[in-house]
C-alpha cells in the first residue's frame, strides 16, 4: 500500500503547528511493552475490538525469548483493503516500555502519534517537530484508583486500550462487551476492567480531543472471518484428519500445536461412556524420540504425527530418513524460525525450506505444504494424513512463527462430512485371503511407486513382514543386489512423480497475460507480496504471481516460470532457499529468477518488497535483501 | 553357517493349544557367525511363545541397530518386524504400542544399541512403564563394526583387540531397576532353562520388563581374557533362584511344590512360581537387590535370574487413560468431530 491514503493535514496544539497523518482504518500501530506484564492481552483486546468493528486486522506479537523482563511489541495492522501482511512502518506507538522510548520514538513515520505514559515527562532527545506527542499519566492513574501492585500493572493495560478507543474513535461499547465476555465466568473482574477503560476514554477525551487524525470506523469487510493463531489451526486440523497418536519435545515456536491438539482433543475425543481418550500424547525426551514415536503409530495403523522447529528438524533428519526409505507415512509440522543453530528463538523467518525438503543422509526427497494462513493450517494438517498414507511417505507442513504464533484473520474452517478418510494402500485379512498372487510389501503393482501395506496384527498367516531402513527387495527382505537396489531407488522416484499431483497444487493468477514480469512466494511471504503487487498495479507495473503450496512442484510452476522473462523469488531467508530449490528441481536458468529476501526475522513487509522491485526493474544494482540500504528505499522501521 | 535352512520336521512335532509346532514360530535363517549368543536367545524366544502358545501375527518385533537388532529376522516369521535406527527402538516401539496396546511387544536391543546410542531413550522407556519386553543381548563388544568396547564392558576385561577396557561398565539391571521398571532380570544366552521362563514371565508382566542377557560374541569377545565370553560367564554365573510361569489357560502342575516358596499372580492371572536358592534375595525389594548385585560383583560373580518384581505399577497406557479400543482401528466417525461442530467452533473465533 502507498502512503497515498494517509492524508496529512496541519494540526494546531499545544507544540505548535504540525503535520499529521490522518487515515480512516488504514494505519499500523505498535505497542512496546514490557514482557510478564499481561499487555498482550490487552494488546489482542484492542485488535479483536478493531475485528468487531468489520474493519479487517491483522496484529503481530515480536516477543522476547524470554519469560519476563525484556522489550515486546505487538504491531497491529488495520487494513480495510484487506492486507493482512506487515505493511512497514508505524503510525502510531504505544510506548509502555521506558528501556526501548527512543528506539519507539525514532520508528514513527513524520505525521505520526507518540502515545506515551506522561508521570515521567519525555526526555529531551525525544524532540522530533514532526511526531505528535500524546501523553496520558498511565502509572498515576493506577496508583490513584488501585492499591494492589498486580492490578495497577495489569490495568495500566486497560487503561492505554480505553484511550485508543477515544483517541481512534472507536465504539467503546465493543470493548465493554468484549470485557463481559472474557470474564462471564469471573463476574467480579468485569466491573474495574469497564472502569479502567472508562478512565482511560475520559482521560483522553479532556485532554486530547480531535488531535489524533487516525480512526476505525465500522465497515462490513471481515465477512465471516475468523480470528485465530496458525498453531491452533494445525492442532485442529490433526484432530479432524483423525490424529490418534502424538509424540513431541517442547520447543518454541511449535508448542502451541500440540497444546491446541491436546485442548481440542480434550474436548471432542474423550469417550463418552468410559471417558476414557480416544488419542495419546507423550511428550517425549528429545525431538528424536518424538518423531520415532510418530513413525511407529503410523507403522501400527494409526494416524500419528509430531510437531517441531528448526533445532528440531535437525534432529529428526535421520528418522525422516528411515520413513522414507521403509515408506511409512508421517505428518510433521515444523513451525520455522530464525536459525541458524539457536537462532533467535522467537523470530520468524522460511529458512528449513532446503533442509526439510532434503531432509537425511543419501537421495531423500521430502513432501513439504506451505500454508499461508490458518485456514492453510487446518486444511494442510487435516488433508496431510490422507496424502502421507497415500504415498506412504512423511509429509512436512512448512509453518512459521509469524503465522503459528499470531493471531490472523482467516476464512472461517470448512468440513465436508461426507468425505472420507483416505488411508491409502492397505490389505486387510480378507484382502489378503483373496490374493491371486504373492504379495510384495514394496511391489508396483499399479504403476504409480507405491506398494500395498499390511497393518501389524491383520491376518494369522498372511501379510507380515520386516521393516527396515536397510537396502530390500519388493518383497521386504534385505538386499545387497546392485540391481535390486537400483530398482527400488527408481521406484521411489516414481513415486515422486505421483507425489506432484497428489499435493496441493500452486496457486497462479495473472494479471496481465503479457507481462514478462512474474514473482514467486509461499507461506507467509503470499499475504505482503500480494500487497506490494498491488501497489506496483497501481503504477503500471503488472506483475504475475504464482503462489507455491507443496514440494515436489507442480509442472505448471516450470511452465509458469518458463513464461516470464524476469521472475522475483520473494522469501525469508537469506540464500534464497525456495530459488535454489527451483533451480535444482527444474535445472532451470538462473538469471531470470531474481531473490528478494527478508532477513530480520521480522515479518515480511509490503511497502519494502514494492520499493525493491521497483530499484530493480530501474536497472539499480541492489543486494536481495529488504533491509539492506534502507535509507536508499525511504524506510526507517 | 549353512546357507540352507532345512524345512523338514519330525511329523509328530508336538503342538501347543494353538495347534502350533514350534517351526510356525521360527525365523529366516540367521546371519550372525556360528556360535552367537544371539542365535541361542533367539531360540529361547522361539521356545517361551511356543510355550505361551501366542498367535505369532499378534506380536511385534521391534528392534535398533547391531548384530543383536537383526535376530527379529530370524525368529516369528509370522509377525510384523521394525528394525528400526541406532538406539531409537523404544521410540517407536512406543508409537506403535500407543497405537495398538493389544499386540505383545518384543524389543530386542545390545549393549551398544541399549547402553550407549540409546540410553536416554531406554531410560524414558523405563520412565514411563511401557507395557513391552525389552532384551538387551549383552556381550561388551561392537561386533558389526568389529570389536570396540562397548560401554557394559567390565575394567580390564580384553576383547580380541587386547586391549583392556579403561572405563567403568553399565550395570543395566540396577539403572532399569532403579528407573522403576518391575520386572528386571538377567540371564545367560548359554541357560535356555533358566531364560525360557524367564521370557514367558515377562511377556505376561503388565509394564516395562527387561531381561539383560550376557550373550557372547564369539568372534571379538570370547577370549579368556573377556568377561563377557562363554568360559567366563559359566564359571561365574550364579542364579537367584529360578521361576516358573503357569499361564492362566493352564492347568498347574508343579512337580516338585515343596520347593516352591513363593507364588505370584501377574496382572492376566497367570502365576509365576518362584524356587529360590539358599542365597537367593527378596525379589520384591530393590534395596535387596541392589545390594546383591553389588555383592555379587565384589565377588566377581554375575548374579543370574529374576532380579526384581513389581507387579502393582501402571503401564502407559492407564497413566494416560488411552481408550481400550486400539487407536489404529478407530474410523473417521470415532475420531472426527464433524462439521457442525467446526461450525462452532469458527463462531467462537468471532
Amino acid at each position: 500500500m502507498s502512503q497515498a491514503s494517509l492524508k496529512k493535514s496541519k494540526i494546531e496544539s499545544t507544540y505548535g503547528s504540525k503535520m499529521r497523518l490522518e487515515s480512516n482504518n488504514e494505519f499500523v500501530i505498535r505497542f512496546a511493552n514490557v514482557n510478564g506484564t499481561g499487555s498482550a492481552s490487552a494488546n489482542n483486546m484492542f485488535s479483536k475490538a478493531v475485528f468487531r468493528m468489520g474493519v479487517p486486522v491483522s496484529p503481530k506479537n515480536i516477543f522476547p525469548s524470554n519469560i519476563q523482563g525484556l522489550p515486546t511489541w505487538f504491531e497491529v495492522r488495520v487494513s480495510e483493503r484487506g492486507y493482512l501482511g506487515s505493511r512497514g512502518d508505524v503510525d502510531f506507538v504505544v510506548a509502555i516500555n521506558g528501556q526501548t522510548l527512543k528506539k519507539d520514538y525514532d520508528t514513527l513515520v513524520p505525521g505520526g502519534y507518540f502515545f506515551y505514559d506522561s508521570t515521567k515527562s519525555l526526555p529531551r532527545n525525544l524532540d522530533r517537530d514532526d511526531v505528535i506527542d500524546i501523553g496520558i499519566p498511565l502509572t498515576q492513574m493506577c496508583i490513584d484508583n488501585y492499591s494492589n501492585p498486580r492490578q495497577r500493572q495489569l490495568f495500566k493495560n486497560i487503561i492505554y486500550v480505553g484511550s485508543l478507543a477515544y483517541l481512534l474513535s472507536m465504539e467503546f461499547e465493543v470493548l465493554t462487551n468484549m470485557v463481559k465476555e472474557q470474564f462471564a465466568k469471573k463476574e467480579k473482574l468485569i466491573a474495574p476492567n469497564i472502569k479502567a477503560l472508562e478512565l482511560g476514554y475520559n482521560y483522553a477525551k479532556e485532554h486530547f480531543e480531535d488531535v489524533c487524525g487516525l480512526s476505525v470506523t465500522r465497515r462490513d469487510n471481515v465477512g465471516d472471518a475468523i480470528m485465530i493463531d496458525g498453531n491452533s489451526a494445525t492442532g485442529l486440523g490433526a484432530v479432524y484428519g483423525g490424529a490418534t497418536v502424538c509424540g513431541w519435545y517442547p520447543i518454541t515456536p511449535s508448542t502451541s500445536v500440540v497444546e491446541a491438539f491436546e485442548k481440542y482433543a480434550r474436548k471432542y475425543r474423550i469417550d463418552k461412556e468410559t471417558g476414557k481418550n480416544k488419542f495419546a500424547i507423550l511428550q517425549s525426551e528429545d525431538e528424536l524420540s518424538a518423531i520415532g514415536m510418530a513413525i511407529g503409530g503410523n507403522w501400527m495403523g494409526a494416524r500419528a504425527f509430531t510437531a517441531t522447529s528448526g533445532p528440531g528438524l535437525s534432529l529428526m533428519s535421520e528418522f525422516l530418513g528411515l520413513a522414507y526409505f521403509a515408506e511409512i507415512p508421517l505428518v510433521l509440522i515444523d513451525v520455522q524460525r530464525s536459525g541458524p543453530s539457536t537462532g533467535m528463538p522467537t523470530r520468524t523467518q522460511q529458512s528449513d525450506v532446503i533442509s526439510a525438503a532434503y531432509a537425511s543422509h543419501g537421495d531423500t526427497k521430502q513432501v513439504c505444504f506451505y500454508p499461508c494462513d490458518p485456514a492453510d493450517c487446518f486444511e494442510m494438517t487435516a488433508k496431510a494424513f490422507d496424502i502421507a498414507e497415500r504415498l506412504q511417505t512423511p509429509v512436512i507442513i512448512m509453518s512459521d512463527l509469524d503465522l503459528g504464533m499470531n493471531d490472523g484473520m482467516s476464512r472461517p474452517f470448512v468440513w465436508d462430512d461426507s468425505v472420507e478418510y483416505d488411508r491409502g494402500k492397505v490389505l486387510n485379512a480378507d484382502d489378503l485371503d483373496n490374493l491371486t498372487e504373492r504379495w510384495g510389501r514394496y511391489k508396483d503393482i499399479d504403476g504409480d511407486g507405491i506398494g500395498y501395506r499390511t497393518y501389524p496384527g491383520t491376518h494369522p498367516t498372511k501379510g507380515a513382514y520386516f521393516t527396515r531402513g536397510s537396502s530390500h527387495d519388493d518383497y521386504a527382505a534385505y538386499t545387497e543386489d546392485s540391481e535390486v537396489y537400483e530398482a527400488n531407488m527408481e521406484r521411489l522416484v516414481l513415486k515422486w512423480e505421483t507425489a506432484k499431483e497428489i499435493a496441493p497444487h500452486p496457486q497462479i493468477k495473472y494479471r496481465d497475460k503479457k507481462s514478462k514480469v512474474a514473482a514467486i512466494f509461499y507461506g507467509t511471504s503470499a499475504q505482503a507480496s500480494y500487497e506490494a503487487l498491488d501497489g506496483l498495479a497501481e503504477n503500471g507495473i503488472n506483475v504475475n504471481t504464482c503462489r507455491i503450496k507443496s514440494f515436489p512442484f507442480h509442472p505448471d510452476i516450470r511452465k509458469f516460470i518458463e513464461e516470464h522473462e524476469t521472475i522475483y523469488v520473494i522469501e525469508q531467508n537469506r540464500d534464497g532457499q525456495m530459488r535454489t530449490l527451483l533451480i535444482n528441481e527444474f535445472n532451470i536458468g538462473t538469471r531470470r529468477l531474481k531473490s528478494i529476501l527478508n532477513i530480520d526475522g521480522m515479518p515480511m513487509r509490503a511497502r519494502r518488497i514494492k520499493r525493491k522491485i521497483e530499484l530493480m526493474i530501474s536497472g539499480e544494482h541492489v543486494s536481495p535483501y529488504t533491509t539492506a540500504n534502507s535509507s536508499a528505499v525511504g524506510v526507517n522501521s | 553357517m549353512s546357507y540352507l535352512k532345512s524345512t523338514f520336521r519330525h511329523p509328530e512335532s508336538p503342538k501347543n493349544a494353538l495347534g502350533y509346532t514350534e517351526a510356525v514360530y521360527e525365523g529366516a535363517l540367521s546371519t550372525l557367525c556360528a556360535g552367537c549368543g544371539h542365535d541361542s536367545v533367539s531360540s529361547t524366544i522361539i521356545n517361551a511363545c511356543f510355550e505361551l502358545s501366542l498367535e505369532p501375527h499378534r506380536i511385534a518385533k521391534m528392534s535398533g541397530i547391531g548384530c543383536s537388532s537383526k535376530t527379529p529376522a530370524y525368529f516369528l516369521k509370522g509377525s510384523h518386524g521394525f528394525n528400526s535406527v541406532h538406539g531409537r527402538m523404544p521410540s517407536v516401539a512406543t508409537g506403535a504400542n500407543l497405537a495398538n496396546q493389544d499386540l505383545t511387544y518384543i524389543g530386542i536391543s545390545g549393549d551398544g544399541d541399549t547402553a550407549s546410542i540409546g540410553m536416554g531413550q531406554f531410560m524414558h522407556l523405563v520412565r514411563r512403564n511401557l507395557n513391552m519386553v525389552y532384551i538387551c543381548m549383552n556381550n561388551g563388544v561392537y561386533g558389526l563394526t568389529k570389536g570396540q568396547d562397548s560401554a557394559t564392558a567390565d575394567v580390564g576385561s580384553a576383547s580380541k583387540k587386547g586391549l583392556p577396557n579403561m572405563y567403568k561398565p553399565m550395570d543395566l539391571c540396577e539403572l532399569a531397576i532403579s528407573l522403576g521398571s518391575g520386572y528386571v532380570a538377567r540371564s545367560f544366552s548359554g541357560d535356555k532353562d533358566q531364560l525360557v521362563p524367564l521370557i514367558k514371565g515377562a511377556i505376561k508382566h503388565n509394564g516395562f520388563a527387561f531381561i539383560d542377557v550376557v550373550s557372547p560374541c564369539v568372534t571379538f569377545n570370547n577370549t579368556g581374557t573377556s568377561t563377557k565370553g562363554y568360559e567366563w560367564v559359566r564359571d561365574h554365573k550364579e542364579a537367584t533362584g529360578t521361576v516358573d510361569l503357569v499361564p492362566k489357560e493352564q492347568a498347574i502342575i508343579v512337580s516338585e511344590p515343596n520347593q516352591i516358596l513363593e507364588t505370584i499372580e501377574l496382572h492376566d492371572g497367570s502365576i509365576l512360581n518362584l524356587r529360590r536358592q539358599p542365597n537367593s534375595l527378596d525379589i520384591q525389594s530393590r534395596e535387596s537387590v541392589l545390594k546383591s548385585l553389588e555383592d555379587s560383583k565384589q565377588r566377581q560373580q554375575v548374579l543370574t535370574g529374576l532380579l526384581y518384581l513389581n507387579t502393582e505399577q501402571e503401564s502407559t497406557h492407564q497413566i494416560i487413560n488411552t481408550a481400550d479400543k486400539p487407536l489404529s482401528s478407530m474410523t473417521k466417525e470415532e475420531l472426527c468431530p464433524g462439521s457442525e461442530i467446526l461450525e462452532a467452533i469458527n463462531e467462537s473465533l468471532r
